[in-house]
């Protein structure tokens, strides 16, 4: 089964990333900021990272260069989550190394057509009329 | 809803769309017909269908507008896109060398996403089309989706289902959480209102058509005929694109599918016509520039 850490300082955030990621078949770990994170992907890096920007301690962003700088951490599909919206953001994060970025608020068709489009799934479920 | 207003309203939608409902579709046309019915100050349903045997052809066109409005989203199912820039396009770029145009229809092109996904996938391909003409048509039965088509705006809902995150910074201008396809890829895509039930020959001859998730709602004897026009209109050697749950298979032998190449097909060639009415249009190709 393929893991999934999701960065999120909301425990809400997390409990609904987490329903819809272990229904998608993901084994789900969470941290609650960037360095929490970045321990566990010292320990294990996950085959992918659903990952919030503005989180106290260490923010995604900052995660995500230390992430890339790990040993291998060039492996993990990292997907943002995150309200920062515009434009300047996105193409930050897609610089720094960000494979995905989901603007919130998320659903789990917005969640699933990301994970599929980083190749993290299978084709999707033909949408139901 | 009472049996013979529903009764009615499938047959209205039969003769006016071709869609066929079954018989037990009562929540699908309630939850599409209220919201309307409301608008027109209408209490109910049976309200819509006596004004609609008032023959009103506005709210005909709006409540077949209503019923065959269909969810899409951008790069939808992936996999026929992969087909698209991997298997349909290499070869039309090699066996349109001398022409160097590719004519592409999106017979249910709805509020964009399809045809727009394609002009974006075109637009990638670039390098490889210098000097080429890559038209996309889009036609769709409803007037009120191929305005929104035009448009090209979107939320930030629909850019997030099935749009790479690369090619929504690339290929739009963001206005809070509304999202504008840009002007030149809007370029690509001709819009026009067609009902698939109607000729469609006036759209001229294509290589690659996408008739994707509309089939579905037509009976069997209406896919039939509606197979046997499309292969009319298509070059010998073009590709046609169905949805994931269509096939031609045990209805026409006008397409035959294409190996390891899931909803792929092209014309058999029983067809016989698509080359004829290809000749009327272009410059007849010398068979070995389509090798």
């Amino acid at each position: 089964m393929r893991t999934c850490l999701v960065v999120d300082d909301s425990s809400v955030i997390r409990k609904v990333a987490r329903r819809i990621l272990e229904g998608l078949d993901f084994q789900i770990v969470e941290a609650e900021d960037g360095e929490k994170a970045l321990e566990i992907c010292k320990r294990g890096l996950p085959d992918a990272v659903l990952l919030d920007w503005n989180m106290p301690v260490m923010d995604g962003y900052e995660f995500l260069g230390n992430l890339r700088r790990l040993p291998g951490g060039d492996q993990p599909k990292v997907v943002f989550c995150t309200t920062e919206n515009d434009i300047d953001h996105i193409s930050r994060a897609l610089h720094a190394g960000a494979n995905e970025y989901i603007m919130k608020p998320f659903d789990k068709d917005i969640v699933a057509a990301k994970f599929q489009q980083v190749g993290l799934i299978d084709q999707m479920q033909p949408a139901s009329t | 809803m009472n049996q013979l207003d529903y009764e009615y309203l499938r047959k209205l939608l039969k003769d006016h769309s071709g869609l066929d409902l079954s018989a037990d579709k009562q929540y699908l046309i309630e939850s599409r017909l209220l919201p309307l019915a409301r608008k027109a100050s209408l209490a109910d349903i049976g309200e819509l269908v006596q004004k609609l045997k008032g023959g009103s052809s506005i709210i005909i066109r709006q409540v077949v507008e209503a019923m065959t409005t269909n969810e899409t989203f951008f790069f939808r199912d992936k996999v026929p896109f992969d087909h698209f820039r991997e298997s349909i396009m290499p070869e039309m770029i090699k066996a349109r060398a001398n022409r160097k145009n590719i004519r592409i229809w999106c017979a249910a092109g709805s509020t964009g996403q399809e045809p727009y996904s394609l002009a974006m996938c075109v637009r990638e391909m670039n390098a490889a089309l210098g000097g080429w003409r890559v038209e996309i048509v889009a036609t769709d039965i409803s007037q009120e989706v191929l305005e929104k088509s035009k448009a090209g705006i979107y939320s930030q809902f629909e850019v997030q289902r099935g749009l790479p995150i690369q090619m929504l910074v690339k290929y739009f201008k963001q206005n809070g959480e509304i999202w504008q396809i840009n002007p030149d890829i809007r370029a690509m895509v001709q819009h026009k209102q067609l009902n698939l039930l109607h000729d469609f020959s006036q759209l001229g001859v294509f290589d690659i058509i996408f008739c994707r998730n509309v089939l579905i709602y037509f009976d069997q004897e209406t896919k039939i005929g509606i197979f046997g026009r499309l292969a009319k209109i298509m070059e010998p050697d073009g590709f046609l694109v169905l949805g994931a749950a269509e096939t031609v298979v045990g209805l026409t032998e006008a397409f035959k599918p294409f190996p390891d190449r899931r909803g792929l097909y092209r014309p058999s060639g029983t067809a016989g016509v698509a080359g004829k009415a290809g000749a009327m249009t272009w410059p007849k190709v010398p068979a070995i520039a389509r090798l």
